[in-house]
């Protein structure tokens, strides 16, 4: 645990979410009144400017520039999203924080009203967070009738309230442009920026957009100051990252590191080392469309810049762990899968080259690849990047061209010698009885659901490949080991 | 204004800031390709949502190829449209669309006006290296209009008409990721839908994904039926574009060509709507007197302003969005439906057939006309007044198809009775046009004075809503005139908010009126057309030798023979309607 510095997550496991009072006494609220009463918000805003902090929804742009930027726009109305549709399979980071910290989220965005002139806040959450709801509206009630929320906050006279809005779950929602669509009532589909939602946003308005985990760091970059936090991390990517740990790795679950932590630290210091002692073998950053990094990434500082250089990015801060036994082609299949699912369909790159990706993808791990499949999926993936609406048709290639850069043996392997190494696409694996230890004890053809499997008694038995469906019945029945998968 | 200076293609270019990559590329003679895009310029129509993807190119220092269609100039900037990486970018994503996209060019109806066709020939895409799975949907017939949507690539131009320019909200996009299509709510048919069969769909689909429902075929059947006197009607605004199907330059008038063309089909009497435009203005002039002299003396049950009908997407509009203002439209029938009792039970008579054995087919400009012939109110005993209306793009194709050379045809005159019209009932195709109409005549039998200036030339143009306040003698008389369903709805909101200042209102359901309607030859997203089409019908109307409906000598002889007098009994029996709410949808039963 020593590697890890817990900030975003600092009150998580450590107060009781529903009272105000545990929050209070970890220093909360007290961000908001130093800046309702001594702070202007150009003071506020230039503080987060130098802090260096970096959007934690996966785009890492400056939060402190954003803000400035809402707050420059001039309008009668202007509102915060915080952004909870947290839809990374794996990634439960801001959900945690809402559960275990909803105080955090709502101090941050009430100081964030102050900062660039609105006076609404809305949080748009997914609607599978039922406790973190009910966490959000309890803070909510307390924090009004303590006078923290609504209006004139602590006597200040300055008014800032808090409604919750739900999502229905569909990934592309957490596109901010997208987000706030589905808010207005629309369809949760993203349009073109410029304009940027801090100029017009929800109800055409600006809307400073931020994510859960990004909040959670301001109120108490506010209380130590910005020298405190730009001393955490690396030049370019202050303060820490929280990762959700999953995959072949014997500690999973939550971690938070300041930004610069190598992958070999993440992975075998904080996270135990693999599962059975087994080789690393990659590790899938930024959910389902980022890229993997490999053993030649393990000492690389995880930062913002370095996992763009390496073909994947930081995402919400999802990180599976892959071993000997992960096929990459079937991995990058498998997150393929995930996005053609969960495409908005709105631009043709997006809606129609995923699914081809996919059935390239398909084709490849059944056995029927070609070399020139190879060269369509890079070049496919590269413009589907290239040309996509929004982040994530520019980043759902990432598992498939990342794989292709880092393991590109496999795929040869999969297409030339219709072999996979990792004997998961069952499409070319082969399941064989090895002559000289089968005793011919009938046990796997008496098993066998396709009858497939021919043989008389003491005698080596033979298995149909044309009518194996490769369920692994007969290997999983022999006392023998004499079934093999070739 | 701000100017922005940069570069395209080596190309410096100068253009007012705000302006788009695509309009900047354009002053330099560099056309961007484009699919999704669209605008009708100067009508306030415009569809970029970014979605094709063909338009990208490269912007200096951008990471990703930027959509030109909505990617603005900035100082400085330097965009390149056709090197390497924008050209293999841009035939990938016209190869992936075509991946999903049937291949059925050669029996498709749009087969030669596809804009996704001529993209591939323009790209020069010869084969489809991305092959694979082809998203099917159900395909949808109404009344009017076809959805074959395996055919959708998803620009959103209709849904862009249907919501945005109409307001009628019948098509949004559902589903999501590679199933994602445009639709009518909960994927129901559009017949269930508030859909009024406006047609603006159809027009603006750069596929054959929304087309109308063909009847040429049955209007072939009658035509070879010995049995059959077929009789033919044509509206004032086809004569106006049709030319456009062969070659014409947009705004030639083919009056005489398209006449002698339907002789040479073989029709038995080729007449012409603007007869019955001529009869609306009649009825409709004499119900907008009635209802305004009863008005200005005091009558509380009389309710103004009086609103046009003979648009019939804009009925079927009002009757599913305006349920509680039925009473406010004319109750005239339109001009095609006027049509059909007159040549059904006057013509047929004079002849001495049945009205069985005559078939009325309408040459329309328009969609929802073949909605309408097939109400059940403009049924006698199930024999439909009019039995069917085709669009001015399926006579086209009908004559095609028969061996007909329209360029090289004599001009021939309608046949009469029913064929005579003035130039009044000619302005009909044109937003604005009827009310004019109406005017010239109201003015007459109002004031009892000859109107020496026909021309209300305040009343014509392209604005989406208009407003004029003509002089009837020392009566100001204020006009409302919206065309495009949207506009109508401002319009008709002020009235239920008790509002509007207007005596009279014509509305049309299509921009432009029926010179721009949804079964006209494709205008491909040029307003040039629309306005050639509309020049060219005052140009008739200020040709002809009669231009005030109550003058046509033919219709003065049927209110003789016939009718009696404008809104009396006959008249009230064969030419006027009632309407109908429609605002709950029928899905709901389901």
């Amino acid at each position: 645990m020593a590697k890890q510095i817990r900030i975003a997550l600092r009150n998580c496991g450590v107060i009781d979410p529903e009272r105000i009072e545990d929050y209070i006494a970890r220093d909360g609220y007290m961000a908001l009144a130093s800046v309702l009463t001594d702070l202007s918000p150009e003071a506020v805003i230039e503080i987060l400017k130098k802090s260096g902090l970096r959007g934690r929804g996966g785009g890492g742009f400056p939060a402190g520039i954003k803000w400035e930027i809402t707050r420059n726009v001039v309008a009668d109305q202007k509102y915060v999203v915080c952004n909870a549709d947290e839809g990374d399979p794996g990634a439960f980071m801001d959900r945690s924080i809402l559960e275990g910290d909803p105080h955090v989220v709502l101090e941050a965005m009430t100081i964030n009203g102050y900062c660039t002139g609105a006076s609404r806040g809305l949080i748009y959450i997914r609607a599978e967070y039922p406790l973190a709801v009910e966490r959000l509206k309890t803070a909510m009630g307390q924090s009004r009738s303590m006078g923290l929320l609504g209006e004139n906050i602590l006597g200040t006279g300055f008014n800032f309230d808090i409604d919750i809005r739900y999502g229905a779950g569909a990934f592309v929602c957490g596109e901010e442009t997208a987000l706030i669509h589905s808010m207005e009532g629309l369809r949760g589909e993203p349009t073109v920026k410029p304009p940027f939602p801090s100029v017009e946003g929800y109800l055409k308005k600006p809307t400073n957009v931020n994510n859960v985990e990004t909040f959670a760091n301001i109120p108490i970059i506010i209380n130590k100051g910005w020298k405190w936090f730009s001393s955490i991390g690396t030049e370019k990517s202050k303060g820490t990252k929280v990762f959700a740990l999953a995959g072949k790795i014997n500690n999973v679950g939550l971690i938070e590191v300041p930004m610069g932590t190598t992958l070999r630290e993440v992975i075998y210091e904080i996270g135990g080392g693999i599962q059975y002692g087994k080789a690393f073998k990659a590790a899938q950053t930024g959910g389902p469309s980022g890229g993997c990094l490999t053993v030649k990434h393990l000492d690389t500082p995880i930062d913002y810049d370095n996992l763009i250089a390496a073909g994947s990015m930081m995402g919400s801060g999802g990180l599976i762990v892959m071993d000997e036994d992960d096929c990459m082609v079937a991995i990058a299949k498998f997150y393929l899968e995930f996005t053609v699912e969960e495409s908005c369909g709105k631009c043709s790159p997006c809606r129609i080259g995923n699914k081809r990706l996919f059935e390239l993808l398909e084709k490849i791990t059944q056995g029927n690849g070609t070399m020139d499949d190879i060269d369509k999926l890079r070049n496919l993936g590269t413009v589907i990047k290239e040309t996509s609406l929004c982040g994530l048709g520019q980043s759902s290639p990432n598992p498939v061209l990342s794989t292709i850069d880092n393991f590109p043996e496999e795929y040869h392997e999969h297409v030339t010698g219709k072999k996979c190494r990792s004997k998961v696409c069952k499409s070319l694996m082969q399941y064989l009885v090895v002559a000289d230890k089968c005793i011919g004890c009938t046990l796997c053809a008496r098993n066998c659901p396709v009858d497939a499997i021919s043989g008389e008694r003491k005698q080596v038995h033979f298995i149909d490949q044309s009518k194996c469906i490769k369920c692994g019945a007969c290997m999983d029945k022999c006392k023998f080991n004499a079934i093999i998968i070739n | 204004m701000n100017m922005v200076k940069l570069i395209i293609d080596g190309k410096h270019v100068e253009v007012p800031e705000n302006t788009t990559l695509l309009k900047a590329a354009k002053t330099v003679g560099i056309d961007i390709p484009t699919l999704c895009y669209f605008e009708l310029k100067d009508m306030n129509i415009e569809n970029r949502p970014g979605g094709c993807r063909v338009c990208v190119v490269e912007v200096r220092g951008r990471r990703n190829l930027a959509p030109a269609c909505n990617t603005m100039v900035a100082e400085g900037m330097e965009v390149f449209t056709h090197n390497i990486r924008v050209l293999n970018a841009r035939r990938t994503v016209l190869e992936l669309i075509l991946s999903d996209h049937p291949a059925e060019c050669l029996t498709c109806s749009k087969n030669g006006n596809c804009e996704l066709q001529s993209m591939a020939q323009q790209l020069g895409v010869r084969e489809i290296p991305y092959a694979g799975e082809q998203s099917k949907y159900r395909k949808d017939t109404s009344p009017a209009i076809i959805r074959d949507v395996d055919k959708c690539i998803m620009c959103r131009r209709c849904e862009m008409m249907c919501n945005d320019v109409q307001t009628v909200g019948a098509l949004s996009a559902v589903n999501r990721g590679f199933m994602a299509v445009v639709a009518p709510a909960f994927e129901m048919n559009l017949e269930k839908s508030t859909c009024t069969y406006c047609g603006q769909c159809v027009s603006v689909c750069p596929t054959g994904a929304l087309t109308e429902v063909d009847h040429s075929r049955n209007v072939i059947n009658s035509l070879a039926d010995p049995a059959k006197t077929v009789v033919v009607q044509t509206a004032p605004a086809v004569r106006a574009a049709l030319g456009e199907e062969f070659g014409l330059e947009p705004g030639t008038l083919v009056t005489g060509k398209m006449v002698a063309a339907l002789r040479r089909l073989g029709f038995d009497y080729v007449f012409d709507t603007d007869f019955a435009a001529d009869l609306t203005i009649m009825e409709e002039g004499s119900e907008l007197l009635d209802r305004l002299t009863r008005y200005l003396k005091g009558d509380k049950e009389v309710k103004l302003p009086i609103l046009t009908s003979c648009c019939p997407g804009w009925v079927n509009f009002f009757e599913h969005n305006f349920p509680e203002m039925l009473d406010i439209p004319s109750t005239a029938k339109s001009p095609q439906q006027m049509f059909g009792p007159v040549a059904k039970e006057y013509f047929a008579k004079k002849l001495g057939i049945d009205r069985k054995n005559m078939i009325v087919v309408s040459i329309m400009p328009c969609l929802a006309k073949k909605y309408e012939c097939q109400r059940e109110e403009f049924k006698v005993n199930g024999d439909p007044d009019v039995n069917y209306s085709l669009s001015t793009r399926e006579l086209a194709h009908l004559i095609k198809q028969s061996n007909i050379d329209f360029n090289a045809l004599p001009e021939e005159d309608f046949d009469n009775p029913l064929g005579a019209s003035t130039g009044a009932a000619v302005i009909f195709g044109a937003t604005g046009g009827v009310i004019e109409a109406a005017c010239r005549t109201a003015y007459e039998l109002y004031t009892g004075k000859k109107l020496e200036k026909v021309d209300f030339t305040e009343l014509r143009g392209l604005e989406n809503i208009r407003h004029a306040t003509l002089d009837f003698d020392g009566l100001p008389i204020n006009i409302g005139i919206a065309h495009g369903l949207g506009n109508a709805r401002k319009l008709l909101e002020d009235i239920r908010a008790g509002k509007s200042q207007f005596h009279a209102i014509e509305i049309m359901a299509c921009p432009g009126g029926c010179i721009g309607g949804g079964g006209q030859p494709y205008h491909h997203g040029n307003s040039e057309i629309i306005k050639q089409r509309s020049a060219a019908i005052y140009r008739e109307d200020s040709g002809k030798p009669i231009r005030k409906s109550h003058e046509n000598p033919f219709i003065q002889e049927l209110y003789r023979e016939f009718l009696g007098k404008p809104l009396g009994e006959k008249s009230h029996h064969l030419l006027h309607t009632h309407y109908f709410d429609k605002s709950v949808g029928d899905f709901i039963e389901e």
